[in-house]
């Protein structure tokens, strides 16, 4: 198991109301992420727990990538990899920032 | 004095040899090495009828046994490399040279016989290209063909799978050659005449019917959501906008999402009735729904499908059918469908370079072309238009007179980032190469050149390499869309944006594409069992893709 974890200052709050919402599930080559909207506006975290050591390069290319594409403000992610590929991480990121931003709890 | 029917005296010669352990035409399969021995001759041009589907399996163990005294260094010249046999021939030395487009099981066993010298090669073609070499430098001297059953005069009932045969038996039939044919069983009347008994010389009929494969069968419950991501982007970024009516699929499972699309995901775009009506296609199973919810209306097919039979017989309007109900394909007319008159090709592959050029050899597997390249290439003796190809063409280059301007066939690759067992698909260098090296072949096997491909998609984005103007750009709209390859992340994000802004490159965001529709959800079928429900219960899969 590795833990990572990326900050980033972002441009924009996340869209919508919601207050948390998880996608995905655990399992060999997926992810679970979920997210939750606890911090200031201009702040990102992603916290990630990997099943695959030494990938560090590779998240972090995929979570900058991400930040830049949907600047998702005062969302927290919390991944749970089972050794997911970076499209399916980048898949699921793209499905959680939506989630949340979709009208309700 | 000259004599000009040589050859034609040649063959009343074999088939009087043959002759003594026929009843008729009709041999006892215990007898069928003998029957070989007696008609072919060393060095021999052999055409041992190797399809996709229908093997002559039963003749290939009879040409395997024969005394090598008599029968050697054969020049075997099939499109099909695929039984275990087929290879043993050159292990044992009935065979020395051959020609052949596909090898799909014996890929990785092929390729060690070329690098130990045990077979001596002398191309690998596309389907339309050994048939037309069939007419002018590789007619064979002898065919050994299949079909289903056959009269006692040898009218051939090949069924649904009738491929290779008819193109087989014309070079053959019409040159001076033998034909033989295994059958399932010999009958009085034959349910149709694929193959008139005139050009058949020998039947045989096998203790077992010959061995056929599911090869086009995709089961549902294996597409991921990344496959479902990147069909939508196809469905989105290049069927709508180009409205693509005739086309032909790849086999692999980023197409049968898309086939499993049409009725959700493009049916709501819309889109029935303007896209994907007309196919060159084998009876793709993942292609029922969309068949049953009314967006298709003709398929021609090079081969049949393994439990499609009586789908297709109780859908005649779609396929095509013989005087007997069942499926009549053939391989080379359906090559020729898809070269000609489609607009599109769409399919997958296992390595695409910098220039877009794309293979499915890696360094210890020879699958062959079969045919993807004919699919896979711009026809350049296409005259007639159409709205998809004129647009291609428009969009290649802008600037040239509409009235003497060539369109362009579509040529897509699609595929995820990352293949099986996470093999990039994207790399700098093509092993094709460094296998051309080794075996020193004039030609590197390339199964579409980059200068063919028109667009790449992935569940990156779709690359429109039509509009790219310059190499430098192509090369980077490529790594634009390859995700977090070595290739992709090597990318110039400065100008991938600007390919971006100019629409070379497109964005599910760009394409207004929700993530969250990349759900299983949104397959018309999700498993082998829903596809038999939408069937009717026509469509009787395989006991290997049974779990109920």
């Amino acid at each position: 198991m590795e833990d990572l974890n990326f900050q980033h200052q972002v441009r924009a709050r996340a869209g919508g109301t919601r207050q948390s919402a998880i996608v995905g599930v655990v399992a060999s080559g997926n992810l679970e992420v979920l997210v939750e909207r606890s911090l200031p506006d201009a702040e990102c975290a992603v916290d990630i727990k990997t099943a695959a050591v030494g990938f560090g390069a590779v998240w972090s290319a995929v979570i900058g990538d991400f930040v830049e594409r949907y600047s998702p403000g005062g969302l927290k992610f919390s991944i749970n990899d089972g050794g997911a590929r970076p499209d399916t991480v980048s898949l699921r990121l793209a499905q959680a920032v939506r989630l949340i931003a979709e009208a309700g709890q | 004095m000259t004599s000009w029917q040589n050859n034609r005296a040649a063959r009343d010669a074999r088939i009087a040899a043959g002759a003594g352990l026929a009843r008729g035409k009709v041999v006892e399969a215990h007898d069928v090495t003998r029957l070989l021995e007696a008609v072919v001759r060393p060095g021999d041009r052999v055409c041992l009828e190797g399809d996709n589907q229908k093997q002559a399996d039963l003749l290939s163990r009879a040409l395997l046994a024969v005394d090598l005294s008599k029968v050697n260094d054969l020049h075997m010249v099939q499109s099909g490399v695929v039984l275990p046999e087929h290879l043993d021939l050159f292990d044992r030395g009935v065979a020395k040279r051959l020609d052949y487009a596909y090898s799909g099981p014996q890929s990785a066993r092929i390729a060690r016989m070329l690098f130990g010298g045990k077979i001596e090669l002398g191309a690998v073609h596309t389907y339309l290209e050994l048939f037309a070499r069939y007419f002018i430098d590789l007619t064979p001297h002898v065919a050994l063909i299949a079909a289903v059953s056959a009269d006692r005069e040898g009218n051939l009932y090949t069924g649904p799978n009738t491929e290779d045969t008819p193109t087989v038996v014309e070079a053959t039939a019409f040159k001076d050659g033998v034909v033989i044919a295994q059958v399932n069983e010999i009958v009085d009347t034959v349910p149709r005449v694929d193959i008139p008994a005139d050009r058949v010389h020998f039947i045989v009929k096998a203790d077992k019917p010959f061995f056929v494969e599911p090869l086009f069968t995709r089961d549902p419950a294996a597409i991921t959501e990344g496959q479902i991501l990147t069909a939508m982007l196809a469905i989105k970024g290049v069927y709508a906008p180009y409205r693509v009516q005739r086309l032909n699929h790849g086999i692999g499972f980023s197409t049968a999402a898309i086939e499993l699309l049409l009725p959700t995901f493009g049916e709501r775009l819309g889109l029935k009735g303007t896209i994907a009506t007309h196919f060159a296609l084998n009876p793709h199973p993942a292609l029922i729904p969309a068949i049953e919810s009314g967006w298709v209306r003709q398929i021609h097919s090079f081969g049949s499908e393994v439990g499609m039979d009586d789908y297709i017989r109780a859908r005649s309007d779609i396929y095509f059918t013989g005087p007997d109900g069942s499926l009549r394909s053939n391989r080379a007319f359906c090559q020729t469908a898809g070269l000609y008159a489609c607009d599109m090709f769409i399919g997958s592959t296992l390595q695409i370079d910098l220039q877009g050029n794309s293979s499915t050899v890696t360094t210890s597997r020879i699958a062959g072309f079969g045919g993807a390249p004919n699919m896979g290439a711009d026809a350049r003796g296409r005259r007639h238009p159409s709205e998809p190809w004129l647009k291609a063409g428009a969009e290649a280059d802008p600037d040239g007179s509409a009235l003497m301007r060539r369109g362009r066939k579509l040529v897509v690759q699609i595929g995820e980032t990352f293949g099986d067992k996470n093999v990039p698909l994207f790399v700098e260098k093509l092993d094709a190469i460094e296998l051309a090296e080794k075996l020193k072949l004039d030609l590197a096997p390339v199964m579409i050149y980059g200068d063919d491909v028109t667009h790449i998609v992935t569940e990156e984005g779709v690359a429109n390499l039509l509009l790219c103007r310059t190499a430098q750009e192509r090369e980077q709209a490529i790594r634009g869309v390859a995700g977090y390859t070595d290739v992709g992340r090597r990318r110039d994000h400065g100008m991938v944006s600007r390919l971006r802004e100019r629409g070379v490159i497109r964005r599910p965001e760009d394409l207004g594409i929700n993530p969250l529709d990349a759900d299983r959800s949104l397959l018309a079928a999700r498993s082998i069992k829903d596809l038999v429900h939408w069937s009717g219960g026509l469509y009787a899969p395989p006991s290997k893709f049974r779990n109920w």
